[in-house]
């Protein structure tokens, strides 16, 4: 009861900004296959969208197409408020610059260890010393608990711990866009969970905007119904109360096609055969 | 014809990349090494045969015409101007072209490419360029020395089994070796080395499907890059005969 005007009133700031991220009547295809047919939608600073459907649905190609590493057929593509679709690959790095992208399978560099990894876009594309740049390594990876990981190589971590240096490497520099790609998907729930903790305290605590691309219903679930508390020890993660959830936005896709557009409650409402086998 | 479109587009775009900011200098520094210094052993071994084999098979061949001492001559112009070049850019298809598109296709296929561009970095620049600079200087510098260790070979074969007096064998070697064969013989690794290396670059770019299509791209580099060197051995020869001879 407490929490909920100081909420309200965050949202009506928010929703004042500018969208971070708004694809227009977006169309892809690869010849004669339809990838992507007329997608809209828009997510605003600090809120979360979640796209589901089935393998194969045009999920993480939406994902690739924000970051301007695909090209859309026709349609705009903006990132905060400007035209992604249009530019040129050196003038995008400027646009990537507040974006991240935790990648399917984590996408790490198998040559580098853990903290040229998590640092790598501090270290190769800034001038910030090496010492503030191990410092804000060691700060990242003690944000997803894996500081004592720093030295090793990728080859040797779990899948999970591999996720979990993949988001602290989207999340080195600070980017204000994370991008997720299943980042669950093949992961036991214990370790998914701790996954979708990381996401909840990244879009509450640190203020992220989110794109989570997923087709695992449990965690899409848990991070729209879930906050992020900070407290003078720590964090501790909540169960939302409805207008928080509400701000999480699910889109469901269907062949290319956006066949849901709504929040947790109305998609679990829903009456649509497709989105209900999808949810049984 | 798309392929042939493709590696023009990535030589272009390479070069372009090659000339301006940013550099990454430590990663050309890494190919120099993995380049140069790793493909070492493997080039003076394949030297250091070939000028032995050479000086056995001719040995027996200018016996027929008691020529024997001449085989230094032979040897120095074979090794300079032909094989020396040639052999050392089969070894390097074989280690650099199969390596490089083994690498290069590996990020593709697990998507480390597309994390390189979301983090802000360009691939051309920070893969492409230092393993083509690398690729460039570096198969002169070890053609040198293929010619260098096969002469060796050649020396140890005429003198300890051909029974040819050592003076005469480089003596010899110094008499048959003009400076147009010597201009021959360094021009050609630079291409060579220059071919190998993009061929490599381009088919590991352009690999997809999975790990099944990481093996397929590899025999790709390295057969395209045995046929290039051969073939661009042939039309640098053809040219340096004519503006030379």
């Amino acid at each position: 009861m407490t929490t909920q005007p100081v909420t309200d009133r965050q949202t009506a700031v928010i929703d004042a900004e500018p969208p971070a991220i708004v694809l227009e009547h977006v169309n892809l295809a690869f010849d004669t296959n339809v990838i992507l047919r007329d997608v809209s939608f828009s997510l605003l600073p600090g809120h979360t969208k979640i796209i589901l459907g089935a393998s194969g649905s045009g999920k993480s190609t939406i994902l690739k197409l924000i970051l301007g590493l695909l090209k859309p057929d026709g349609g705009r593509i903006y990132v905060n408020g400007e035209r992604a679709d249009t530019m040129s690959e050196r003038e995008l790095m400027a646009v990537r610059a507040d974006l991240g992208m935790v990648f399917q399978e984590g996408a790490l560099f198998d040559s580098l260890t853990v903290a040229e990894n998590v640092g790598y876009k501090l270290y190769e594309e800034t001038d910030l010393p090496i010492a503030e740049v191990r410092a804000r390594v060691e700060e990242v990876l003690g944000f997803v608990r894996l500081e004592e990981f720093i030295d090793r190589r990728p080859s040797e971590l779990s899948g999970g711990q591999r996720r979990r240096v993949a988001i602290a490497r989207a999340m080195a520099a600070k980017p204000g866009i994370l991008l997720y790609d299943e980042a669950t998907t093949g992961l036991d729930p214990i370790t998914a969970t701790t996954i979708d903790e990381e996401m909840v305290k990244l879009r509450d605590l640190e203020g992220v905007s989110s794109i989570i691309v997923t087709h695992q219903l449990r965690d899409a679930f848990f991070v729209a119904e879930h906050e992020a508390i900070r407290e003078r020890q720590g964090f501790r993660i909540n169960r939302a109360g409805a207008a928080k959830a509400d701000e999480a936005e699910f889109i469901m896709l269907r062949d290319g096609v956006v066949a849901f557009e709504g929040n947790a409650a109305e998609l679990r409402a829903s009456r649509d055969e497709y989105i209900r086998t999808f949810l049984s | 014809m798309l392929e042939a479109q493709e590696y023009v587009r990535l030589q272009v775009i390479t070069a372009r990349a090659a000339v301006s900011r940013p550099f990454y200098f430590h990663d050309v520094v890494e190919q120099f090494e993995q380049i140069g210094i790793g493909s070492l052993t493997v080039v003076v071994l394949t030297g250091f045969f070939t000028g032995a084999v050479l000086a056995l098979q001719t040995g027996i061949t200018l016996d027929q015409f008691g020529a024997r001492p001449f085989v230094g001559r032979l040897i120095s112009a074979s090794m300079i101007k032909e094989l020396g070049p040639v052999l050392t850019g089969l070894m390097l298809a074989g280690r650099i072209g199969s390596g490089i598109a083994a690498e290069l296709g590996s990020m593709v296929v697990t998507d480390q490419i597309n994390a390189l561009r979301a983090l802000g970095t360009d691939p051309i620049r920070k893969l492409v360029v230092p393993r083509v600079l690398a690729g460039f200087f570096m198969a002169p510098v070890l053609t040198v020395i293929a010619n260098t260790v096969g002469i060796i070979g050649g020396w140890l074969i005429a003198v300890f089994q051909l029974r040819v007096a050592s003076s005469l064998y480089w003596s010899s070697i110094i008499e048959g070796l003009y400076m147009d064969d010597a201009i021959m013989g360094i021009v050609k690794p630079f291409c060579l080395g220059y071919v190998i290396v993009t061929i490599g670059c381009h088919v590991g770019l352009r690999t997809t499907g999975g790990t099944q299509g990481v093996g397929r791209a590899t025999t790709a580099a390295v057969v395209a890059a045995s046929v290039a060197v051969i073939a661009v051995d042939f039309f640098v020869t053809r040219l340096m005969i004519t503006l030379l001879y």
